[in-house]
């Protein structure tokens, strides 16, 4: 298991091969689908996320003593952001892009330019990433854009994840994909 | 409790719980897949997750999905739709199901989950008399959905004909195109014929189905068993990230269609599959 910590260095970042485990610790931030429309159309980002992580995940969240608990926040299906991910990796800095699923082929390239790695969450083990969410530091853009789709701030502890996408082409999804097909036409 | 609140109570518990049957299907999962590899790693978290979840009696998964509850019609006076949704508004309020319900046309949120059509209600015409009845929910999410399916028979680009070779070739194809995006291992629903509409629909109440239960027609039943063992043979895994279980369960019906039309509907859920059923008196 490799430690992550926030801010995630371009060394560090360069350092994961497609395969590795990981815990994350430290400030990541939600984005989905309408924070990449927003970007995609000309909008300010409403964080910094230089050397940062964004989370494709629609937690739910409860407000709680003035603040916010999460409930639950597993990521969701990342391929709906391809079209937009490349030039957010290229114009924000972005180091770790976790979500489910995995990207497309620009996305991956611009993660080899840029030094960005994909990394898989478990698909809806939302009350386990939920307890990984030690506190809720803010919450921007939650008027605009509503509960689920909001960018949250978190601040997270052994957040497990697997390096899917790596900096160095190193794609597991495209693997796995590559393989499958070759035994449906087996099967076939 | 009045039944406001037994229909909360019911959708927190199918939030929360997965039922025995999925959750031992994923136990046996794990014992096949290699001990240190990222499928066990991946299974073992799903389980873990399982686990918290019911012991803090919150959302197995953040997308607590479309709600369609299925209500025997004895108990059409009792469980009203009016009912059913103050039973939604009170659940999203209390943080059991997410604000997760989209004006298709504004895009604005209902932020209490309900509004025409949300969520959706089919009263059952039931042969148990009228002194009780059950009411079943399931919740399936977005990313599952996305994956399910409907090929039109004969498919050329498949070599898909009309029979269940051409069935079969169908479903292995879904399973292929869904990878690990639909959150699997996976488990399926599948309708062969009805028109459009009857194959979403039945495909979907399959996943209502006990995991164990088998077709009740031969050919169906031994397909079921013949595709799933394929479709663990492709290498998919949980997650899409490799593995031996790629698929949980798969179930299969038929349906009447017409001369003109031969449809397969793959419906295709998650492994968080939430689904419960709770007798009431009427």
């Amino acid at each position: 298991m490799i430690e992550l910590k926030y801010p995630f260095s371009e060394a560090a970042v360069r350092g994961l091969k497609a395969g590795d485990a990981v815990s994350i610790s430290g400030r990541i931030y939600t984005g989905r689908d309408k924070l990449h429309k927003h970007f995609a159309d000309g909008g300010r980002l409403p964080v910094d996320f230089k050397d940062g992580a964004l989370y494709h995940c629609g937690p739910v969240v409860v407000g709680e003593k003035g603040g916010y608990k999460v409930v639950a926040a597993g990521p969701t299906t990342s391929v709906r952001e391809n079209p937009y991910e490349p030039d957010f990796i290229a114009k924000s800095g972005v180091r770790l892009i976790i979500g489910k699923g995995g990207m497309n082929d620009a996305t991956l390239e611009a993660m080899r330019r840029f030094g960005c790695v994909y990394i898989q969450a478990v698909g809806g083990a939302a009350a386990l990433s939920a307890a990984s969410v030690k506190s809720v530091a803010g919450v921007s853009m939650l008027e605009e854009f509503g509960a689920a789709e909001a960018v949250w701030h978190f601040d997270v502890e052994g957040f497990l994840g697997v390096v899917a996408m790596d900096s160095h082409g190193g794609n597991l999804f495209a693997d796995v994909a590559k393989a499958s097909a070759k035994r449906l036409s087996e099967l076939a | 409790m009045g039944i406001v609140d037994r229909l909360a109570e019911l959708i927190r518990e199918t939030s929360s719980s997965l039922p025995a049957d999925v959750e031992l299907a994923l136990r046996r999962a794990l014992r096949r897949e290699a001990k240190g590899s990222s499928s066990a790693m991946v299974l073992k978290t799903i389980l873990d997750n399982v686990k918290l979840a019911r012991e803090n009696a919150t959302p197995l998964c953040q997308d607590t999905g479309t709600l369609t509850f299925f209500v025997d019609s004895s108990l059409r006076r009792k469980v009203t739709p009016e009912k059913i949704k103050s039973a939604v508004a009170l659940a999203t309020e209390k943080g059991w199901l997410r604000k997760n319900t989209i004006d298709s046309v504004s895009g604005r949120s209902y932020d209490n989950n309900c509004a025409d059509g949300a969520p959706v209600i089919h009263y059952v015409e039931c042969g148990k008399g009228e002194r009780s009845g059950s009411v079943t929910l399931i919740m399936k999410g977005g990313g599952s959905e996305n994956m399910s399916r409907q090929y039109s028979l004969p498919d050329s680009e498949l070599g898909a004909g009309r029979d269940l070779a051409g069935v079969r070739k169908c479903i292995l194809d879904a399973v292929v195109k869904a990878q690990g995006y639909g959150c699997a291992p996976g488990i399926l629903g599948v309708c062969i014929g009805g028109d459009r509409a009857a194959g979403y629909e039945v495909a979907k109440e399959q996943l209502l189905r006990s995991l164990d239960d088998k077709a009740e027609d031969k050919s169906l039943s031994a397909l079921e068993s013949k595709i799933l063992a394929e479709a663990n043979s492709l290498g998919i895994g949980p997650m899409g990230l490799g593995g031996k279980t790629t698929l949980l369960s798969l179930k299969i019906a038929a349906r009447p269609r017409v001369p003109a039309s031969f449809f397969v509907t793959i419906a295709y859920m998650c492994w968080a599959l939430r689904r419960r059923t709770i007798e009431l008196s009427a």
